[in-house]
């Protein structure tokens, strides 16, 4: 059996949904993982430690384990305890606390690393410890780590091809539905790569202006 | 939590377990061997070399390893290539990492100042020698820690052949979540074998850098 790409194009809309759901679940992860990020991080902070040390107990599991692990328990485990999300919501679910956990450890990093004396101005000046994090002390801390966030973003979008496995229409799941009716595995999964590469590209590209912004802004 | 159906069934993570070492000890070879070669040619003098190098650094780290475990599982038979789904994890998993450690390597290699290099030319050394004996001795210790950052991904990315259906800790998982409807057990037991794993090989990593440590 040879190659033969001209099957291709007939399913072009297809997994042309299938880029659109891709870029979608990796946007919606990409936003709970940046503000679930802070929030971790603040709490692996400055949290009670009744807070602090479960917290570090799931940020420990969650690193050490896959994410497709982590994935078949969010989906099935809510399922478990009655809450019966569509795969979409799960997907986004796990894959932006996966990367949630990631971008805490960078911005506990960058929290601690920001000048003492910026909290002790700011408390000075009357603000509430929360007023002080939240307007001084975080917004510093989070300008500092964008690059390795936007690093773990591109990683995102790579893995969100294994949402597929719980049942998500995004780019690989329409490349499978395509090879379902065609047999010619080798064709699509090579056309869903290069949208995936091309994806890629333009999530770098967007990356590097937020970036230059970042720093014009400093 | 049924602490009764963990205790029955986890003499099969168990062995699945052991099926996610050899994998990720296959994978890590041949992940290393795919770096050293990637990263000889980013460096070389040649262009074509380093075009070709930088080409599959930009597609292997470009593109999700799902796909391209199911390129070359699903699509391989199209193009001659048999594999069973084992060989095919190890493959399509070890070129992915390959990938990184392409980067990791090289970016040790010119961490080593260039007055090392200059130094041993001067003192009649040939270019080979001079990576051989005084580039790459400093520059094997610089990579311990980030190739350990590369190998921790790679046990964790080996979970991906569950997709192709290899018998490993998170298809096991998988499978058990099913067939007892009590995910969290489930992922207890595989998680637990997974930090294990993990956790272990990040003190071996940590012992050798130790180890390699001149000051």
């Amino acid at each position: 059996m040879g190659l033969d790409f001209t099957v291709v194009p007939g399913y072009l809309d297809i997994i042309l949904l299938g880029v659109v759901w891709t870029i979608a679940i990796t946007l919606g992860a990409a936003i709970l993982s940046f503000f679930g990020g802070i929030f971790f991080a603040v709490i692996a902070l400055y949290g009670p430690w009744f807070v602090r040390l479960p917290f570090r107990a799931f940020e420990w599991l969650f690193m050490g384990t896959p994410l497709l692990l982590q994935l078949f328990l969010i989906y099935f485990g809510l399922v478990q305890i009655g809450i019966d999300l569509p795969a979409f919501v799960a997907g986004v679910i796990g894959l932006g606390l996966h990367f949630a956990v990631y971008n805490s450890e960078l911005i506990q990093t960058a929290i601690i690393a920001v000048d003492r004396g910026q909290m002790e101005a700011a408390r000075t000046l009357g603000l509430s410890r929360g007023q002080a994090l939240r307007k001084v002390v975080v917004p510093q801390a989070v300008r500092d780590v964008i690059p390795p966030i936007g690093n773990n973003m591109i990683a995102l979008l790579k893995d969100s091809a294994l949402v597929s496995v719980i049942g998500v229409s995004e780019l690989t799941l329409s490349a499978q539905r395509a090879i379902g009716n065609t047999y010619r595995p080798f064709e699509f999964y090579v056309v869903a790569a290069a949208f995936y590469y091309v994806i890629n590209l333009g999530m770098e590209w967007v990356l590097r202006r937020i970036e230059r912004r970042v720093q014009a802004a400093r | 939590m049924d602490i009764d159906l963990m205790m029955r069934v986890y003499p099969f993570f168990l062995k699945a377990a052991w099926v996610t070492v050899q994998l990720s000890i296959y994978t890590a070879i041949l992940g290393l061997a795919c770096g050293a070669l990637g990263a000889s040619m980013r460096l070389s003098r040649l262009a074509v070399l380093r075009f070709l190098g930088a080409a599959y650094v930009s597609v292997f780290r470009g593109t999700p390893a799902l796909i391209q475990l199911f390129i070359l599982y699903f699509g391989g038979p199209q193009i001659g290539i048999q594999l069973n789904a084992f060989e095919a994890g190890v493959i399509g998993l070890g070129v992915n990492i390959g990938a990184y450690m392409t980067e990791t390597i090289r970016g040790s290699i010119i961490a080593i100042d260039k007055g090392q290099r200059e130094a041993a030319r001067t003192l009649g050394l040939s270019g080979w020698q001079a990576m051989r004996k005084v580039i790459l001795p400093q520059a094997a210790r610089l990579m311990i820690r980030p190739l350990g950052v590369n190998i921790n991904a790679l046990i964790k990315g080996t979970a991906l052949v569950a997709a192709i259906s290899v018998v490993e800790l998170t298809y096991t998982a998988q499978r058990y979540i099913g067939s007892t409807y009590k995910p969290f057990e489930m992922f207890l037991l595989s998680g637990v074998l997974y930090m294990i794993i993990i956790y272990g090989t990040g003190q071996a990593i940590k012992w050798l850098d130790r180890r390699a440590r001149i000051v």
